[in-house]
């Protein structure tokens, strides 16, 4: 083993643990029974029918490959392929999180650089983060009736307060030193801002915004079952319904697929912002 | 003192003491420097100098008091006065060549960007710094190149006035002396009137035309003008050979020892500081006597 770099071990040692629970996964769940030898609870939950119990891995990757193989298919609204559902939620999670951002950046400049500003919207900012996103709901469904625009209402709302907490709290944090280079070189405000304090607050800022992202996308899952329609988190609901847990289990997949790149995104741009002193 | 290029007139600062009242950090200072000249202010930690260099350079209002640089009244920061702080007040998310172009741009905007690199790069070349090292951040430099960095950047600017705090607290004794040497490099060719704070009396001897003595705070007092008879250049082996070096030295070493409540009692009432001059060399028995300082010129 001397040889490998600790990466390559560590990558040798992931697959052996991804293939070791896949076998135990497989060779745990109980051959189908035959019909005869079904209760008559198993038969009235579906136990006797073969989608019913947890499929195997096998099935799993069957399921991935035949969705993946052609992944935009479109056959009605009850039908459509994982790429399509997925890009629905992706659209939703972006829309609300770049108004979440464009109104959350500016506003946690004002409130990083002025204390009587943030005096002032702290008690807003307190009472309103800790509002679980989904409890806006009913009151947007109301408001804007519109289901598709509610759901975008949502990641918006959830997205909006780690980018504005981490905003101000970088950009009141940005060393005083550096402003003061800032100054006695008569910098206007504006330059100010985007030469010198932006920089210096961007890897807190990135860091809210990725915190926000991760959110947003477990929001999305939970806001889709509700309003229906198009996206992955109606997609597992339907699945469901449809009693296909291979389906499930394959769309829970994507899921953290889809997530662990959209978070990867923020740490690719992280490291661009990052300094050290 | 009027007539001075910057002069400094009843300087006074009061900060709240926490228990309601005020302390005084210093009182109606009040002394001139001309142009070209280096300056070093020496004095025990916490007296105030940073306060006053912060004054000068715009960042900080005094409670009372004026500064005027060529007649006018100084107000807030300017590119004429050029800092350079204790700490590397560096961006560390820029490249050296970068610090030092952010500068060059701000200070002379209608450059196009090579002239501003050139400049820069001239200004860098001065302080030693050359080839890749100047397109490395400054966290991958060590602490005697970083304020390199910070020197350069203040001299390309060219301003009026050059304001440095303690530049080379932070470094230690090998890297401090290359560093003095370059600073005297680079102030040598360019003429620029220097106005230093250091806590290290051999520095400062080394640097200055003339020491500022404050006594200790609170309530402290520019008290000394001391005049460095020493011919330039100077070199740190050299000078210590110098018949005026020790008179001086111990001169200073005396006044910062022998604490504030003297100096300030004998000299009641003074606004501008004393001139001494110290001069021993111009005295025929000076081989004779030990190195006495003798007063040869003071002045209100
Ligand atoms: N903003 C401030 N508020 C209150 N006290 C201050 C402030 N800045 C400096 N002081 C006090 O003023 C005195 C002089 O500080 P400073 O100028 O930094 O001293 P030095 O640079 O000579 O060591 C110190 O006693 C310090 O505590
Ligand atoms: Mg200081």
């Amino acid at each position: 083993m001397g040889i490998l770099s600790e990466n390559k071990r560590a990558a040798l040692l992931s697959v052996l643990f991804l293939l070791g629970v896949c076998l135990i996964w497989e060779f745990s769940i109980p051959a189908p029974k035959a019909a005869g030898e079904l209760t008559e609870y198993e038969l009235l939950t579906g136990g006797g029918q073969p989608k019913a119990g947890v499929p195997p891995p096998s099935q799993v990757i069957g399921k991935a490959w035949e969705q993946l193989s052609n992944p935009f298919y479109d056959a009605g609204p009850n039908d459509k392929g994982i790429g399509i559902q997925i890009g629905y939620s992706i659209y939703r999670v972006l829309t609300g999180y770049a108004l979440a951002a464009v109104i959350a950046i500016p506003l946690g400049f004002l409130i990083g650089m002025s204390s009587v500003a943030y005096k002032a919207l702290n008690p807003f900012i307190q009472v309103l983060r800790p509002i679980s996103p989904l409890a806006w709901m009913p009151l947007a469904l109301f408001v804007i009736q519109d289901s598709e625009a509610s759901a975008i209402f949502v990641i918006f709302i959830c997205s909006i307060w780690p980018m504005l907490i981490n905003t101000a709290f970088g950009v009141a944090g940005v060393r005083e030193d550096w402003v003061n280079v800032a100054r006695t070189h008569e910098l206007g405000a504006l330059k100010t801002a985007f030469t010198v304090i932006l920089p210096a607050a961007a890897p807190t800022i990135v860091t809210g915004m990725r915190i926000s992202i991760g959110i947003a996308w477990l929001v999305i899952v939970a806001a889709e079952m509700l309003v229906g329609g198009t996206g992955i988190g109606y997609y597992v609901w339907n699945e469901w319904n449809n009693l296909d847990l291979t389906s499930v289990i394959f769309s829970i997949l994507m899921i953290g697929i889809v997530g662990m790149l959209l978070d990867s995104l923020f740490g690719l741009l992280q490291r661009a912002v990052a300094y050290s002193e | 003192m009027g007539s001075s290029f910057l002069s400094i007139e009843k300087l006074s600062q009061r900060y709240p003491d926490g228990k309601g009242g005020e302390f005084t950090v210093f009182e109606d200072a009040s002394f001139g420097i001309e142009k070209g000249e280096f300056v070093c202010i020496l004095g025990h930690s916490g007296c105030g100098k940073s306060t006053i260099m912060n004054i000068l350079a715009g960042l900080a209002e005094p409670s009372s008091g004026v500064v005027k640089m060529d007649g006018f009244a100084v107000s807030g920061p300017s590119l004429d006065r050029g800092v350079v702080f204790q700490n590397y007040s560096l961006l560390p998310w820029l490249s050296a060549l970068k610090n030092v172009t952010f500068g060059v741009a701000a200070r002379f905007p209608d450059w196009d960007k090579a002239k501003v690199i050139e400049h820069s790069t001239a200004f860098l070349a001065k302080v030693g710094l050359k080839g890749d090292t100047i397109h490395r951040k400054p966290s991958q430099l060590s602490g005697g190149m970083r304020q390199r960095v910070s020197i350069a950047r203040a001299f390309a600017n060219e301003p009026k006035l050059l304001l440095l705090d303690e530049p080379f607290g932070a470094l230690d004794a090998l890297t401090r002396g290359t560093i003095q040497d370059e600073l005297i490099k680079v102030w040598s060719d360019t003429d620029q009137t220097v106005f230093m704070i250091t806590h290290d009396i051999d520095e400062a001897i080394l640097l200055a035309d003339r020491i500022l003595l404050m006594t200790n705070g609170p309530m402290a007092r520019v008290a000394e003008s001391v005049e460095i008879t020493i011919p330039r250049p100077r070199n740190r082996a050299e000078i210590v050979e110098h018949p005026n070096y020790y008179a001086i030295r111990n001169h200073l070493v005396q006044f910062l020892s022998r604490g504030s409540t003297e100096v300030v009692a004998s000299s009641e009432g003074a606004n501008s500081p004393t001139t001494v001059r110290i001069d021993v060399e111009s005295d025929a028995q000076a081989e004779a006597e030990p190195p006495a300082p003798r007063l040869l010129a003071v002045e209100g």
